[in-house]
C-alpha cells in the first residue's frame, strides 16, 4: 500500500467531517449549529478546526436550547440557507421533538413551505453511555411524515449520504452510530460523491436468508454471516442506509430471492422499524415466504448503564446466529 | 396616542390605510363569523375582534421583505401583505383556491413569497422559527427584519424563552411580540404567570421590552417602527407587549362565560376602530361619511371574497397524497 492510499484511509468521524468540510466549501448556504461545536470542535470533534476555517456565523456555538436552534435552523432553512445542526447526543432530540415533528415535517405539506436542513445525531449504544448517551430514537420519526431518515454504515456510506442529505430539499434525520466513529476505516474516493437518499445495499449477498438492518448492527450481521457461512448458511445482509424513503424494492427482491427474513436493529422492539418491515412483508411476500419473519432487537427497556447489562441490552452476533439456525430449519 | 404625535410621526395617507385595513380585517372576520354560524365553516375559527389595531399596526410598520410569523389573531398582517378575502374565505372553507388548498384550515396560512410564515397551533414555536429568520438575514447581512409574536399563555411556553434568549444572544435582527388579551382559552393571566406585566419576560434576557396600548393602532404602529429601525440597524432584538382584550370566546364555539360582562363592557369602550375614527376626525383627515365610504368598499371586496370562495372548487380527496415532500425546483434560490 503506497503512502498516497494511506492518507486516504478516512474513519467514520472523519468521513463525517470531510462531508461538512467539502460542502461548506462547495455551498456559501450551508452553516452548521450546536452545543460545543466551535472553538472546542464538538463532543466527537467533528467539527475541529471548522470554526477558524468558516468563521463564527457559519459554525455556530448554541446555547443549550434544542428547541430553540432546531426552530432557527428550520426559519433560517426557510429563508434559502442549508443549516446543519449537531445533537451533541441522539437523546437530546427528544427536547426538539416538539419543532422536528410540527414544524419542520409539516411546513412543506400544510403551506408549500420547503426546509432544507439536516440534524446529525449520534446515537446508539455499545459506548457505556447509559439511559441518556446511547438511545437509538429514530422510531419515534420514523411514524412522523415529512421527515428523510438516514442512518449510515461505513465511511463511504456516512460521507455520500450526508453529502446528499444537506442537497436535499427536505429535512433529514442524519443518525451516526457513535460506535462507529472510531472503529472502522475504508479508502474513499478523491473526487466529489454522494450516496443518494433511499437506496439501501446489499453489503453481502447470499441465497438462504435475508438479515435486513442498519447502522451498526451491519457489522454484527456481517460477523454472523462469516460463522454462518462456515456452516453452510448463507446470509444475505440488506444494509437499508436510508429508513425514510424505505427502499422497498431492494428490501422485497432481497427476501423473494432467500424467501426468509429477519429484522434486526439497535432501537427497542416493540413499534420498531423491524416491526413495519415485517408488516410490510407479510403484505407484499407473503406468497414467497418460507418461514416466520423473525426480528431481533434489544428489549423494551432504557439502554442500561452497567456493562453485563448493556451487553445483554444489545443484540448480539450468537442472537443472530440462533435466529438464522432456527429459520433455516424451515 | 396624542394626536400631535400623530400628526407629526404618521402621515396622513398610512394612517388612512390602516384605518382601512382596521375596517377590511372586522369586515372579513364578520363574515367568517357568519359563514360558521351558518355551518358552512368547520373546524375552529378565532378572530381578532377587538384587537386589530395590533397585526393592521405592526404589519404596516415592515418593509415588503421583512417576515411575519403571526400570533393566532392576526388577520390583518395577512390582508396587508396582499392575501385577499377571496383566498382567505376559501382556506377558511376549506377550498382549492386557500393558500394550503385545503391542507390546513383557518388561519394557519403561510407563504414565503408574501414573507408570511404558516401559523403553527402549538403556541409559541414560530419564535425560534423567525429568530432563524433573522440569523439567515445576519449571516447574509441583509437589511431585514423578523417579526413574531404569541399571545399570553404562549410565553409560558419554552419556545417562547428558547428563542428569546437565542436572539439575544446574537443580537439578532428580530422583533417579538406578545398579544397580551389577559385570557388563554379560559386561562387568566394570573394562572398563567406570577408577574403583572409580560415585558418583565424580556429583561431576563438581556432585551429592551416595551408596554404598548395594543388597542391604539398608531401606538402599535410607531412602537413597531422604533423596534424594527433598532433591529435593522443591527442592535438586536426588542419585546414589546400589546395590551388589549380578548372580546370574544377563544373560538365561536366559546361563549367565555368565564370572562366578568364588566371588564368586556369596559374594553368595548377602547374599541380600535372607534378610537381610530376619533383620531382621524380630530386630524381633520376624515368625518362620518368617509367612514361610510370605506365601509362600503370594505363590504364590496368582502362581497366579492365570498364569491369567489364559493365557486372554489374542494379539493379532491387523493390531493392528500400531494405534498408531504419538496422538490429541489421549489427551494427558495
Amino acid at each position: 500500500m503506497t503512502t498516497a492510499t494511506l492518507a486516504q484511509d478516512v474513519t467514520y468521524v472523519e468521513a463525517i467531517s470531510q462531508a461538512l468540510d467539502e460542502e461548506m466549501s462547495r455551498d456559501e448556504r450551508v452553516f452548521l449549529m450546536g452545543e460545543d461545536i466551535g472553538a472546542y470542535g464538538g463532543a466527537f470533534k467533528v467539527t475541529e478546526g471548522f470554526l477558524k476555517k468558516f468563521g463564527e456565523w457559519r459554525v455556530l456555538d448554541t446555547p443549550i436550547s434544542e428547541s430553540g436552534f432546531v426552530g432557527a435552523a428550520i426559519g433560517a432553512a426557510m429563508m434559502g440557507l442549508r443549516p446543519v445542526v449537531e445533537m451533541q447526543f441522539a437523546d437530546f432530540i427528544s427536547c426538539a421533538f416538539d419543532q422536528i415533528t410540527e414544524v419542520a415535517a409539516k411546513n412543506h405539506y400544510r403551506w408549500g413551505a420547503a426546509v432544507p436542513m439536516v440534524i446529525r445525531a449520534p446515537f446508539g449504544g455499545g459506548v457505556h453511555g447509559g439511559p441518556f448517551h446511547s438511545e437509538c430514537p429514530e422510531g419515534w420519526f420514523f411514524h412522523s411524515p415529512g421527515l428523510k431518515i438516514v442512518a449510515p454504515s461505513t465511511p463511504y456510506d456516512a460521507k455520500g449520504l450526508l453529502k446528499a442529505a444537506i442537497r436535499d430539499p427536505n429535512p433529514v434525520l442524519y443518525f451516526e452510530h457513535k460506535f462507529l466513529y472510531r472503529r472502522i476505516k475504508a479508502t474513499l474516493p478523491q473526487e466529489d460523491f454522494i450516496v443518494p437518499l433511499g437506496k439501501a445495499d446489499v453489503k453481502r449477498s447470499g441465497r438462504d436468508i435475508s438479515i435486513i438492518t442498519y447502522g451498526a448492527m451491519v457489522h454484527l450481521a456481517l460477523e454472523a454471516a462469516e460463522l454462518l457461512s462456515k456452516e453452510g448458511i448463507d446470509l444475505e445482509v440488506v444494509d437499508l442506509r436510508t429508513l425514510i424513503p424505505l427502499d422497498k424494492e431492494t428490501i422485497y427482491a432481497s427476501v423473494r430471492k432467500t424467501s426468509k427474513a429477519i429484522l434486526l436493529h439497535e432501537d427497542n422492539k416493540t413499534g420498531g422499524i423491524g416491526a413495519e418491515i415485517s408488516a410490510l412483508l407479510a403484505e407484499e411476500c407473503f406468497d414467497c415466504l418460507d418461514g416466520p419473519i423473525l426480528r431481533i432487537a434489544p428489549p423494551d427497556t432504557p439502554v442500561p448503564f452497567s456493562t453485563p447489562l448493556e451487553e445483554f441490552f444489545l443484540p448480539k452476533v450468537s442472537d443472530i446466529v440462533a435466529g438464522a439456525k432456527k429459520l433455516a430449519a424451515y | 396616542m396624542d394626536q400631535t404625535v400623530v400628526a407629526n410621526e404618521i402621515k396622513r395617507s398610512d394612517l388612512l390605510e390602516m384605518y382601512y385595513y382596521l375596517r377590511l380585517t372586522r369586515s372579513v372576520e364578520d363574515r367568517i363569523t357568519a359563514l360558521y354560524r351558518q355551518g358552512r365553516i368547520v373546524g375552529g375559527v378565532y378572530t381578532s375582534h377587538g384587537m386589530e389595531a395590533i397585526a393592521v399596526g405592526y404589519a404596516s410598520a415592515l418593509k415588503p421583505d421583512d417576515v411575519i410569523a403571526p400570533f393566532h389573531r392576526d388577520m390583518g398582517a395577512f390582508l396587508i401583505r396582499g392575501f385577499s378575502p377571496g383566498e382567505i374565505f376559501a382556506q377558511y372553507l376549506g377550498k382549492q383556491g386557500g393558500p394550503t388548498k385545503g391542507k390546513d384550515g383557518n388561519v394557519h396560512m403561510g407563504d414565503l413569497k408574501r414573507g408570511m410564515i404558516g401559523f403553527v397551533s402549538h403556541l409559541a414555536d414560530n419564535m425560534p422559527v423567525a429568530a432563524g429568520a433573522a440569523l439567515a438575514f445576519k449571516i447574509r447581512g441583509e437589511s431585514r427584519v423578523a417579526f413574531a409574536g404569541t399571545g399570553d399563555g404562549g410565553t409560558s411556553r419554552g419556545d417562547f424563552h428558547e428563542a428569546m434568549n437565542f436572539a439575544a444572544v446574537r443580537r439578532l435582527p428580530v422583533v417579538f411580540f406578545c398579544t397580551n388579551n389577559q385570557y388563554a382559552y379560559s386561562t387568566p393571566l394570573r394562572y398563567q404567570m406570577a408577574i403583572t406585566d409580560v415585558v418583565e419576560r424580556a429583561k431576563a434576557y438581556g432585551m429592551p421590552g416595551e408596554i404598548v396600548d395594543g388597542n391604539d393602532v398608531t401606538a402599535v404602529y410607531l412602537a413597531s417602527k422604533r423596534a424594527v429601525a433598532k433591529a435593522r440597524v443591527g442592535e438586536g432584538p426588542t419585546f414589546l407587549e400589546f395590551k388589549t382584550m380578548r372580546m370574544h370566546g377563544h373560538s365561536e364555539h366559546d361563549a367565555a362565560k368565564y370572562v366578568p360582562r364588566e371588564l368586556l363592557e369596559e374594553w368595548k369602550t377602547k374599541d380600535p376602530i372607534l378610537r381610530a375614527e376619533r383620531l382621524v376626525t380630530q386630524l381633520g383627515y376624515g368625518d362620518e361619511s368617509y367612514f361610510h365610504e370605506v365601509g362600503e368598499r370594505v363590504k364590496k371586496e368582502v362581497d366579492a371574497g365570498t364569491e369567489f370562495a364559493e365557486q372554489s372548487p374542494l379539493p379532491e380527496g387523493r390531493e392528500t397524497l400531494v405534498g408531504v415532500f419538496a422538490t429541489e425546483d421549489e427551494v427558495q434560490p
